[in-house]
């Protein structure tokens, strides 16, 4: 393929390149604002996050952290004045609103369930997914196809459809609202994807490696451990990062099935509080904090979003 | 003993003679047996979380089970909940409300997604970190995104309305797009937009990567003007592209919950109250569990039976 010349039109013209780069440019800019502007709310205090004209220019304040990490409790000026001076800067910063600190809020708890749930659910369903899809991918499995797309059906459920019987049948169980309920949910709910994601990346290894294993004398489990699973690692990362990210922004089922012990800090953010109404402080630096994982796995993961979010029906 | 000595010696003559492929079934376990033993640990799993409620809704959607009401006795009642659904006003709108989100959220997101993917498959300087800064949106948690942008349309000192007060000269606090009923619908439309495009984006770019450069080459040579190569090749190459992304957002969307219900919850009155809203209202506010059963097979059959005959569209195009 030549470059130099300007007129073919497989290779587009500098022009062409440069009104095109600007156009894609100020989108990406216009799309990032809602996030920009979260972030900041999570750096102003509770009056310069609802200031009209908006704010751009601010002090910045770490109270919206506070606010989102503890309970707080107005008090009388006499009440102040008879405490002792403030240990901590954060100490400092709520006095200064006229409150003392409570207690620690469930923000914490909420997040960690996040995490523990998250990190759960992603475990099982890789572990499932990974030897189904070595299975649907090497052997002559009868009714594949059926199988297969009965796997991918279960994705069509609407999450409240599905949530109807489970919630009656935690009930019965006393699943719900526990951590190993909403991991067994959400496993249900992933490994539809982690099946046909790593059946993808299954199908991309060669035959052969495993073959010439078999021929040393390898059995076949031995084979794919030693020589399948290695090939697998870049794939197994990519679908574990595809399942953690689900599971951390679900919302519908930890909404109907959850309530405190097993809650996850989606339907928690937007309960957040403060006087008089919302504490937007403390709401953006909630969704910063929760946010800014996914901003990370997403930016590792940037060569495979394309297989994941098609499940795997799409490849470059 | 003599004869058994011979038998091994002839199992081992039959052994060396076997060839690999039948020899490694007589070492570990079989292929088969290792096949079952693979799959069934998610069959499993999906027989228990999936096909057995689901076959459990089908059951309640017979009867007037009500979940908050343990002892009351359970009537059996026929296909009466399934006709209510059918002639509910308030379901039918529902419906309608769907199909305006569903219908619009594919409109813009078809037209910008494409566009986008045609402007980045220029490959200008840098086109690599603005897609992966594009793409942001799409992986965050609906529910949190609707909860933040509610922040956004605030009606005096939310950004949008600044925005849009600063373009257009209009009074910030003159229109409310969550609390109108003319803006409402729109408002969840722009979220889902906004969410969403990079993942038409990203889909169209990859077909637009899949056309091979002779074509165009080919084209050229056939002096085919610019309107006409992307009229004939660029657009029915994508098109199976376009289509996928399109399946795959429809049924999410259809299904819409999250989103819509941090941002509007329904609202105001029920403009905004898409088909899972009242779903859940149904079964989990009014514990009509009966008829929300009926109701969510309804939803669940309309998806697949759509999703079905819409493979097979795809199929036609891909094969043309």
């Amino acid at each position: 393929m030549s470059t130099s010349t300007a007129h073919s039109v497989v290779e587009p013209s500098r022009l062409t390149r440069t009104v095109a780069g600007t156009l894609v440019i100020v989108y990406a800019l216009v799309t990032m604002v809602p996030l920009a502007w979260i972030f900041l709310t999570g750096f102003k205090t509770p009056p310069d996050s609802i200031s009209y004209p908006p704010k751009v220019v601010f002090e910045p304040s770490l109270e919206g952290y506070v606010n989102l990490f503890t309970t707080r409790t107005r008090q009388t000026p006499e009440y102040m004045e008879s405490l002792p001076p403030p240990q901590t800067w954060y100490e400092e910063l709520v006095r200064s609103r006229q409150m003392v600190i409570a207690g620690p809020s469930k923000f914490g708890e909420r997040f960690l369930n996040s995490v523990i749930i998250g990190f759960g659910s992603t475990f099982l369903s890789v572990f499932l997914g990974t030897l189904a899809a070595y299975a649907f991918s090497r052997f002559r499995v009868p009714l594949a196809d059926d199988l297969l797309f009965f796997i991918l059906s279960t994705r069509m459920m609407p999450p409240i459809a599905v949530a109807i019987p489970i919630f009656l049948m935690y009930r019965t169980l006393g699943l719900s609202d526990t951590h190993l309920g909403m991991i067994i949910l959400y496993t249900a709910v992933n490994v539809s994807l982690s099946v046909w994601l790593l059946k993808g990346f299954v199908d991309e290894i060669p035959r052969e490696y495993e073959e010439a294993a078999l021929i040393d004398g390898y059995t076949r489990l031995q084979a794919f451990v030693k020589v399948v699973l290695p090939q697998m690692s870049t794939g197994i990362a990519a679908t574990a990062i595809f399942c953690l990210i689900f599971a951390w922004n679900e919302y519908a089922f930890a909404l109907l099935l959850t309530s405190g012990t097993a809650q996850t800090a989606p339907p928690f953010i937007p309960t957040i509080i403060g006087e008089g109404g919302l504490d937007w402080p403390a709401i953006g630096a909630g969704v910063t904090l929760f946010l800014l994982p996914v901003l990370v796995f997403t930016i590792l993961l940037r060569k495979h979003l394309l297989r994941g979010i098609t499940f795997g029906a799409v490849r470059k | 003993m003599s004869q058994t000595q011979i038998s091994q010696r002839a199992a081992d003559r039959l052994a060396r003679s076997t060839p690999p492929g039948i020899a490694r079934k007589v070492r570990g376990l079989s292929d088969k047996a290792i096949a079952w033993l693979f799959i069934a640990p998610t069959i499993v799993l999906l027989l228990a979380i999936n096909v057995f409620p689901l076959i459990w809704t089908v059951y309640l959607s017979f009867t007037d089970y009500r979940a908050n009401r343990l002892n009351r006795a359970v009537e059996w009642v026929g296909l009466r909940n399934y006709e209510r659904v059918l002639t509910d006003a308030d379901i039918w709108h529902n419906m309608l409300v769907t199909a305006h989100f569903l219908f619009w959220t594919m409109f813009f997101q078809v037209l910008i997604g494409f566009a986008l993917a045609w402007l980045i498959n220029k490959n200008f300087r840098g086109h690599g970190v603005w897609t992966t800064i594009i793409l942001l949106p799409m992986m965050l948690s609906p529910a949190v995104v609707g909860n933040f942008w509610t922040f956004l349309y605030q009606p005096q000192i939310g950004l949008f309305n600044y925005v849009i007060s600063f373009f257009t000269g209009a009074d910030p606090s003159s229109f409310q797009m969550i609390g109108s009923v003319n803006l409402a619908p729109w408002a969840i439309v722009i979220v889902d937009t906004w969410m969403w495009t990079p993942y038409t984006m990203l889909i169209c770019l990859a077909g637009l990567r899949s056309i091979p450069d002779y074509i165009y080459e080919a084209a050229e040579v056939d002096r085919a003007g610019p309107f006409r190569t992307f009229w004939s090749i660029t657009l029915p190459m994508v098109m199976p592209f376009l289509m996928l992304a399109v399946l795959f957002r429809s049924i999410e969307n259809f299904k819409m919950f999250d989103l819509v219900v941090e941002l509007t919850s329904g609202g105001p009155g029920s403009v905004t109250e898409l088909a899972s809203i009242n779903l859940k209202r149904e079964a989990f506010e009014k514990w009509r569990t009966g008829l929300s059963s009926a109701f969510a097979i309804i939803l669940f059959v309309t998806v697949f039976g759509a999703a079905n005959i819409y493979v097979k569209a795809l199929n036609t195009v891909k094969s043309r």
